[in-house]
């Protein structure tokens, strides 16, 4: 392909979560600023820009990325999933978001958004996920808040479900809370 | 204890909703990506964006500061300097009354690592921190202090004139008779402990959206600042405001703060100047190397401990001697950390006599400021290090010198020697619970069996007295009580909650908690759905702050674990208060007494006829749709407002007695650790945490609270510190330099509670937020003590550390092996190194060619080119790099003790983007039989800014890789190269490949670098 | 942390991006994964003038066997190494290492032969290379070239590749009858940067030992197979050697203790696998 020039925003066009997304990105733009204010999907938070947080963590073409360490204009093209994607509808939460409200696996909440994507891609992969499995790609992420272990529960019990049931990748329709 | 299914609390005055693990009304949003913290807010297209110049340098005068270039180029709108600063505001306020002044930016000089220099606006963050590149800064380094002893000494660099030395505070206090307690008893036993710095580093950095109103005067801010809005008055004073020309505002969510977000002030301050100079807003988010390097850090504190001690181990008296370490500059609310504790200094421990000397000293660190724990760590780790240590020496279990002093179940409300007073507790209950449920005889067998086949494995305890809802005249403690006379009293701890209606009978309520991920959303609508008869998910929470719209006071926001036994109790007061107005309206409309009514299941009725009901929303229109029918004695049936501070919470008293928190929760803890002889590695084996926090509001986010500070508290305790070097260099400036615990590193710990309610709080709760990060430490440290059988224990508790107190002795290196590098000298500089070089070319030449600067153009690594200042002065711009990276810099070399051609001193500084050093090298040449030269040297040299604080991993290797480098080139160009192998450095030598490796790369690495042919 | 300007070229194929190499030399960068270059980039550590993305570039991201070895293309990332068919038989050395580089989350992205060429001196996978005596191909436009691993790693985060160089693939011995691998490591916290990785290779007659994290690359040592207290003096001095220093994480003296620790530990496990 031609070079792209550093001072010059070309287009740049990926499917975000199921639909087509455009915007103009000079090469040194980041994925993770240009997933939140270029096309505004706030939910990838930024915590340290140097690939170690993992709170910036996404799925590019079905592989987890930090969105930190890749440039917008690598996922030319390319299928990148983020938090957004993951509820099965508005009003809804998938099992794994679920299993996280009920075990208290979140608390301020900002770390959150990478850490399903992580767990999600697991549960994805290998759905009786074991302990070991679940710390060892979870270590990929820092949660000051929770001190992981309810973390580790919720994905257990996340698991414990979809194993049972591979097909329910969403969680009953909400009984209680604004969602 | 699990949090998953909702429990009803054990303790609850009534069956409601309080006391159940309900599902957060918050976690919805954040699940599912819409989340609104601060970088997600809308903001208007005008606004800027900002990034900063910061000092690489501990301790520099600014020679030369020229922003035109920055401000030259495009998409740059504006650039803040310390001039404009200086022009549009004030300093900030000190925290005690000393002859100093803090800018929120470096004006001559600069004091820390990581002092902002220099604002850039810009169109975008990218273009920001082009133009910062383009800055052209010349600083002339000073001496710097980093060790709080060593600041005290009359030879150390000062940092502010005025101070006339580096002591901002120096207070004695003595409560009973301390000199008679020491004087009668049996033993005086005492500890020196060093506590390091570190700070939680919430994964949300520091960001605002400043604006500034011309029309009006007036800023208005949005940040994700925690509070105490104590800090809204310093802000407005310094940008010359009125409090009401300051509009604070923060975003519903923020994420985590842990006290950090309290330090982002004076960057509140300079962006809302950034913002008037701009004439625009202006956006600012912290990255994380200046989260890390500039933020704020909790102290560091130097404590000497004693105790007099009778023979069974009951303490009678202690003498505190604490040195705490500021920083650069003494920020509001500092002291603060130090006194926090002052009305708890005497522990969970009934000791009537107390002497205590705290002394304030500032440095060239990064200023200190609010941080999970508050001042709890420093003093508990000394306290509870000699708490072990008296068990030590006077041959006692630790667990029989804590019992002997515990404060009596009886004696409650305790007031301690120091005017604290402990609302409720019953610790001889909750210790011996928590030994017999957390297992603590399986654990010491399990000890006696890992030791008697030969392992190491330790048990430390901490026992705690937590404090929460700080007095906000603890402070004032600091001055003297003619001082605090003059300034007038403070004191007290103002919580407010709005309970309103709207016109269907909707509830709302409003505080000013700043939640930062606790769940104040759910808690209130829990507190408020029982007062109302309501469900839970009827009610609606709204926690941001609008110092503009909201009830708010200067105790408002997230900190001192206030939210469960202040905020959440007024809320419960404000809703009780709407619930009678609401009542003796629905008296009159149902003609039953006010006092026979109840509210439950979205009905009002009364008690015995449950069929004479009104709903809820019915009656809670009226206000709104009939305020005509109602009862005079109802009052408007609106909004409800409650102001709640407790009596309790006094000023100071003339003779220094402060009760400086309402709430007193205890926690006892019991840790097994086993350590790996080999690797010196720390394993948590069991960790038994037993709380009594009142009455437990949400078990689940109790637990969240506790589990979450466990593991702030095992980073502390063996894994991170915000380190410097000696010349203060910062160390620690990425995650892969401060290790925040992942998963793999914390454990569960084994939670136990005992309720005893808090008798000063609405709902009989306490705080229980920060207690682990007070306990954890120091009873991982008590138990690697007794693992090891030492006394002299320093966090973190690396392996490194560990592996040298094991004191073991190390296989000697075999003969003909090279020197091990010399380890450094504690106050010596970051790098040193000794080394060889062998010419082919005799020492005249090579040392024609050292001195040489048409020559040394060519030797320097990446020069670019050589300025000759003087006969002995260099000045060169070159490229210096490894791998990927490389940067630009300054070089000013001088030749010193010149005795030709047999030895010189280089002293040399540079400095660039990337950072700066600083260092000096001795080279002496000798003739070889065979006609060429041997040339040793030696040097040490300190690197600062970026690349110390991110790189330090390589910094070593790096420097000698530069040397190879020059004296290869110095080989080449005095004739005939280098010989054997070129420079060797007391680093690795492979025997395998003696001189191919070494030569080959650098004629590559010279033919990079332009110079070789 | 916002990165400095560069251009951007994403290669359709080798040839392409030697091209590109080759026109501006030291002044470009090969983003592969990007998962040490990026933070570089990140904090302005780096400013190449040109990135040449190889990511696409399908012919380079095969994992194949050939010739005794296993040949892993630079677009290769560490997951799919480390999920190749049968990897935990013939190559039981990286199947051990591979999980310590680093996290899952940069496995998917990072390449093997991007550590190999950013060549820092704790990372896992140079140590292996060394160990098992790989060897590394590299290309230009002027020529093709193979270099063994000990002329490749020459130094911090330096090696013996050319400006117009690209690593086209690393080539790492697949496990020889009669042979025992095993790979011991130890960091501060899992997924950092080892403070001492060790990798051991033994047959019946040799162990060979290759240590990260201690100098400036990393080293290795051949020994017959010794036993006990001769093993003991072979990593002993193999300890001092290495010209262990003192940083941020660890002391000297522990880089010592853990090569002797470790080394000892990776040769006896090599040994008890070579059953």
């Amino acid at each position: 392909m031609p070079r792209l020039s550093a001072d010059r925003r070309t287009e740049v066009r990926f499917t975000l979560n199921g639909r087509p997304v455009a915007g103009l990105a000079e090469p040194r733009l980041l994925l993770s600023d240009f997933l939140r204010h270029v096309v505004g999907a706030t939910g990838t938070h930024v915590g340290c820009e140097h690939g170690v947080c993992g709170a910036c963590t996404v799925r590019i073409d079905g592989g987890l990325a930090r969105s930190c360490l890749t440039l917008a204009v690598q996922v030319e093209g390319c299928t990148v999933e983020t938090v957004e994607g993951l509820a099965p509808g508005p009003a809804r939460l998938s099992v794994l978001q679920e299993a996280f409200r009920r075990h208290h696996a979140l608390q301020c909440g900002f770390c959150t958004a990478g850490i399903l994507m992580s767990l999600d891609t697991l549960l994805r992969d290998e759905p009786a996920a074991d302990k070991a499995r679940i710390e060892e790609v979870l270590g990929g992420h820092l949660c000051r808040c929770t001190g992981y272990g309810p973390i580790v529960s919720a994905a257990l019990d996340a698991a414990e479900r979809l194993s049972e049931d591979p097909g329910a990748g969403d969680a009953p329709e909400e009984r209680d809370g604004d969602v | 204890m699990s949090a998953a299914e909702p429990a009803p609390s054990q303790t609850s005055a009534k069956p409601g909703h309080l006391g159940r693990s309900l599902p957060r009304f918050e976690d919805a949003a954040l699940l599912t990506g819409r989340g609104r913290f601060l970088d997600d807010l809308p903001v208007g297209p005008a606004t800027l964006q900002a990034a900063i110049l910061r000092s690489p340098h501990a301790h520099a005068r600014i020679v030369k500061l020229d922003v035109s270039a920055a401000r030259a180029l495009p998409g740059v709108a504006a650039v803040l300097t310390s001039a404009e600063v200086q022009a549009l505001s004030a300093p900030l306020v000190v925290g005690v009354k000393a002859p100093m002044t803090c800018w929120p930016i470096a004006t001559d000089r600069v004091r820390y690592v990581g002092e902002p220099v220099a604002v850039v606006v810009a169109a975008d963050r990218y273009l920001a921190e082009d133009a910062l590149e383009a800055i052209a800064i010349d600083y002339a380094p000073l001496p710097a202090v980093v060790d709080p002893e060593r600041a005290l000494a009359a030879e150390a660099p000062v940092l502010h004139e005025g101070l006339g030395g580096n002591l901002a505070s120096d207070r004695s206090f003595r409560y009973g008779d301390p000199e008679a307690a020491f004087e009668t008893a049996a033993h005086r036993i005492g500890i020196t402990v060093r506590y390091p710095r570190n700070a939680v580093t919430p994964i949300e950095t520091y960001g605002m959206v400043c604006e500034w109103d011309p029309g009006e005067d007036g800023y208005e801010v949005t940040a994700n600042f925690q509070g105490p809005f104590s800090i809204h008055a310093v802000i407005a004073r310094s940008l010359k405001v009125p409090g009401n020309r300051l509009r604070l505002k923060t975003p519903r969510d923020s994420g985590g703060s842990f006290g950090v977000k309290q330090g982002m002030f004076p960057v509140i301050v300079l962006m809302a100047l950034a913002a008037r100079l701009a004439g625009r807003p202006v956006k600012w988010i912290e990255d994380r190397l200046e989260h890390l390097t500039a933020s704020v850090s909790a102290t560091n504190r130097v404590v000497t401990l004693a105790a007099a001690v009778e023979a069974d181990g009951k303490i009678t008296a202690l003498d505190w001697d604490q040195l705490e370490d500021v920083g650069a500059h003494l920020r509001a609310p500092e002291p603060a950390t130090l006194y926090r504790m002052h009305g708890n200094l005497t522990g969970a421990y009934d000791i009537r006599n107390l002497a205590v000397r705290n002394r304030v000293v500032v440095t060239n660190k990064t200023p200190t400021g609010l941080n999970r724990g508050f001042g709890g760590p420093q003093v508990y780790f000394a306290l509870e290090r000699l708490v072990q240590k008296i068990a030590v020496t006077l041959g006692l279990d630790p667990v029989a010198v804590i019992r002997r002093n515990l404060i009596p179940a009886g004696a409650f409300p305790y007031r301690t020697a120091s005017g604290g007073l402990y609302d409720s507790g019953d610790y001889q209950k909750a210790l011996e619970t928590a030994l017999r449920d957390g297992g603590h005889a399986a654990l010491v067998e399990k000890r006696d069996r890992v030791r008697a086949a030969g392992g190491l494995y330790g048990i430390g305890f901490a026992t705690v007295v937590e404090p929460s809802v700080s007095n906000m005249g603890y402070v004032s403690t600091v001055m003297t009580a003619a001082e605090r006379a003059k300034a007038g009293p403070k004191n007290g701890a103002q919580a407010t909650a709005t309970v309103a209606l709207d016109p269907v009978g909707g509830v709302s309520v409003h505080v000013a908690s700043v939640p930062q991920g606790q769940g104040h959303r759910t808690v209130l609508a829990q507190t408020v759905a029982d007062s109302l008869g309501l469900e839970p998910a009827q009610i609606r929470v709204v926690a941001e702050l609008d110092t503009a719209r909201d009830a708010w006071s200067i105790a408002s926001g997230n900190y001192a674990s206030r939210f469960a036994a202040a905020v959440a109790g007024t809320a419960h007061l404000a809703a009780e208060q709407l619930k009678a107005k609401l009542a003796r309206l629905a008296a009159a409309q149902l003609n039953v007494p006010a006092e026979a009514l109840v509210f439950e299941g979205g009905r009002v009725c009364a008690a015995d006829t449950p069929d004479n009901a009104i709903p809820f929303a019915r009656l809670a229109a009226t206000a709104h749709w009939a305020p005509g029918t109602i009862p005079e004695a109802a009052g408007q049936a609106l909004r409800e407002t409650v102001y709640w501070t407790p009596p309790q919470l006094t000023a100071p008293t003339p003779d220094d007695q402060v009760n400086s928190s309402l709430c007193h929760g205890f926690i006892l803890d019991i840790c097994g650790v086993a350590v790996e002889r080999a690797s010196g590695r720390v394993v948590i084996d069991r960790y038994v945490t037993m709380h009594d926090c009142g009455r437990v509001l949400h078990p689940g986010m109790v637990e969240g609270q506790i589990v979450g500070g466990f593991a702030n508290a095992v980073g502390a305790a063996l894994y991170e510190e915000y380190a410097y070097g000696p010349d203060g260099a910062f160390l620690a400036g990425s995650f892969a330099d401060y290790l925040v615990p992942t998963v793999a590193e914390v454990p569960r710990p084994e939670i136990l509670h005992v309720e005893t309610p808090s008798p000063f709080t609405p709902l009989g709760a306490k705080g229980v937020g920060e207690g682990n990060c007070m306990s954890t430490p120091v009873a991982i440290a008590n138990a690697v003590a007794d693992a090891l059988g030492v006394e002299d224990v320093i966090l973190p508790l690396t392996p490194a550390r560990v592996r040298a107190l094991l004191d073991e002795p190390e296989p000697p290196a075999p003969a003909g092996t090279a020197p091990a590098a010399p380890p450094k000298r504690a106050g010596g500089r970051a790098l040193a190194g000794t080394g060889s070089a062998g010419f082919a070319a005799p020492p005249q030449r090579i040392w024609d060619t050292l001195l040489d600067p048409a020559t040394l153009e060519a030797i320097v690594p990446g020069c670019h080119k050589v300025e000759k200042l003087s006969e002995t002065r260099f000045l060169a711009e070159v490229t210096l790099g490894v791998g990927p990276v490389k940067g630009r810099y300054s070089v000013e070399v001088a030749l010193s003790d010149l005795v030709e051609p047999a030895s010189v001193t280089l002293t040399a500084s540079a400095s660039g983007a990337l950072g700066t050093g600083a260092g000096q090298g001795h080279v002496r040449l000798a003739a070889t039989p065979e006609g060429g030269t041997r040339l040793d040297y030696d040097y040490e040299a300190d690197v600062g800014g970026k690349v110390a604080a991110v790189g330090g991993r390589l910094l070593d290797g790096a420097a000698r890789l530069v040397i190879g480098q020059f004296f290869a080139a110095l080989g080449r160009q005095a004739g005939g190269g280098t010989k054997g192998g070129g420079a060797t450095d007391g680093g690795a030598t492979d025997g395998a490949g003696a001189a191919g490796p070494w030569t080959g790369l650098l004629g590559r690495l010279l033919r990079l670098l332009g110079i070789g042919s | 942390m916002k990165p400095a300007r560069f251009d951007y070229q994403r290669a359709e194929s080798a040839a392409e991006a030697c091209e590109a190499l080759a026109e501006l030399g030291g002044d470009a960068r090969v983003l592969a994964g990007g998962q040490s270059l990026v933070p570089m980039l990140n904090m302005r550590l780096a400013q190449p003038r040109l990135l040449v993305d190889i990511s696409r570039i399908e012919a380079l991201q095969k994992i194949e066997r050939s010739g005794g070895r296993l040949l892993v293309g630079a677009g290769a990332r560490q997951a799919a190494l480390l999920s190749h068919d049968g990897l935990a038989e013939a190559a039981p050395l990286l199947a051990a290492a591979l999980p310590w580089v680093g996290h899952a989350q940069t496995r998917a992205r990072g390449t093997v032969c991007g550590s190999l060429a950013h060549a820092d001196p704790s990372a896992e996978l140079p140590t292996c290379l060394l160990a098992l005596q790989g060897a590394v191909r590299l290309r230009s436009s002027r020529r093709h070239r193979e270099l063994p691993a000990e002329a490749f790693l020459a130094g911090l985060m330096s090696t013996a590749r050319e400006d117009d160089e690209l690593v086209e693939a690393a080539a790492f011995p697949l496990r020889r009858a009669g042979e025992g691998q095993a790979f011991r490591e130890f960091g501060r916290r899992h997924g950092d940067f080892a403070i001492v990785g060790a990798a051991a290779v033994v047959s019946a007659q040799r162990i060979r030992l290759a240590v990260g994290g201690v100098a400036d690359r990393p080293m290795a040592r051949d020994w017959p197979a010794l036993e006990g207290s001769a093993l003991d003096d072979a990593l002993n001095a193999f300890a001092w050697e290495l010209g262990a220093r003192d940083d941020l994480h660890a002391s000297a003296r522990l880089r010592r203790d853990l090569v002797r620790a470790l080394g000892r530990e990776a040769i006896e496990e090599a040994r008890r696998c070579r059953a």
